[in-house]
């Protein structure tokens, strides 16, 4: 596949998933799990996404400068500081690491 | 003082009439008041979404799209999460990995026809309309409109938040992505790190239940021990088998009797406001 058809097709998968939603008659809703396996999917997928990025090397695990980085988001998370905040400082202190080794 | 509002009888109720006059009046108002309320939540929610997307339209491009190619996710993907997880999963693997890549996309985007089910009936009439509608259901619009207290207060922030978000969001990545393209070296500004502690920012407030948290924690260790042994974007797809098999079973969940099923607010097909697109 091209990059051009991954995005597009990954992007109409989403689209489609969102028309679905309107088509779904509302019964579904009062079955609870659906919607609990949704919400821990989304929980799983983020979660595996954050030890991927931050331990992940191509086929392999590092520990490297993104793991004090993730640990002081983690933290800044924890006092409510804002996303974009959160974001900066990950990335300076992973910067600050690499040009200080 | 007031607008006349012809009486539903068209009778001769005189004092009755204008009670009822005051009274539509006086709903009026009161129905206007909460669409500011919805209108100022959407705008609030919309401007802090905005800022986020700066930072994926910068990652976006460091993984390895063009800028053109990130535009076009945003404009119709448009769910921050499904096009975290594309591009996260898109830089660890490379287009070989495309087919995981698109996977998990669809399955981070499959909370979103959820919302649609529940705001399908505040939306308003109308197929185009609908159409539109859906394309803006995500976390944001959807919180905002079950936030509010009324149907009309509902229809509106659902609007007014979908529609703010996706301008913006549109704008903010593309100039992300601008920003993006003139980094070069992404590592050394610690453009990976960034994309990590932006899945931190959009799990973080998932995690307020217990059963939550025993997925997210098992989805970590699932991802990491089988990264090393699977192809890239693999590992990411066999944790999302932890949450099915934990959400099918109800482990670790609410304690029996206690508010099983679904009640409003605590809905697990509920998003959490300021939780990313």
């Amino acid at each position: 596949m091209t990059l051009w058809q991954i995005v597009i097709v990954a992007s109409i998968a989403c689209v489609v998933l969102k028309l679905a939603g309107y088509l779904v008659p509302a019964a579904v809703l009062t079955k609870p799990a659906p919607a609990r396996i949704s919400e821990l999917v989304t929980v799983a997928l983020l979660a595996a996404l954050i030890a991927v990025q931050t331990l992940g090397s191509g086929h392999g695990i590092t520990l490297d400068a993104r793991v004090p980085a993730v640990l002081v988001a983690v933290v800044l998370f924890a006092l409510r500081a804002p996303f974009i905040v959160v974001v900066i400082a990950a990335a300076l202190v992973a910067a600050g690491l690499r040009a200080l080794t | 003082m007031t607008a006349q509002v012809p009486a539903p009888d068209g009778g001769d109720g005189g004092d009755a009439e204008d009670t009822a006059a005051q009274d539509a009046a006086a709903q009026e108002a009161a129905a206007r008041a909460l669409d500011r309320v919805a209108t100022r939540e959407g705008i609030a929610v919309g401007v802090a979404t905005a800022a986020y997307g700066l930072s994926f339209g910068a990652l976006s491009v460091a993984s390895g799209l063009t800028l053109w190619q990130t535009a076009f996710l945003s404009l119709v993907m448009f769910s921050g999460g499904s096009q975290f997880a594309l591009i996260g999963v898109l830089a660890a693997g490379g287009v070989a990995s495309g087919p995981s890549a698109i996977a998990g996309a669809a399955l981070l985007g499959t909370r979103n026809g959820l919302y649609g089910i529940r705001t399908a009936p505040i939306v308003g009439r109308g197929w185009l309309r609908r159409i539109a509608a859906a394309w803006i259901t995500i976390d944001e619009s959807t919180a905002v409109a079950l936030a509010q207290p009324t149907p009309r207060s509902s229809r509106r922030g659902f609007w007014v938040t979908g529609l703010i978000v996706f301008a913006g969001w549109n704008l903010t990545t593309f100039v992300g992505g601008l920003i993006g393209n003139t980094l070069g070296d992404t590592r050394a500004y610690g453009l990976d790190a960034a994309a990590a502690a932006a899945f931190v920012g959009l799990l973080w407030p998932r995690l307020k239940r217990r059963q939550a948290l025993v997925v997210a924690v098992a989805a970590f260790v699932v991802a990491t021990a089988l990264t090393p042994v699977l192809a890239p974007g693999l590992p990411v797809l066999a944790a999302a088998l932890v949450a099915v098999v934990v959400g099918w079973f109800d482990w670790a969940g609410p304690r029996a009797g206690a508010q099983r099923g679904t009640q409003p607010g605590t809905l697990p097909g509920t998003p959490t406001r300021g939780s990313g697109t």
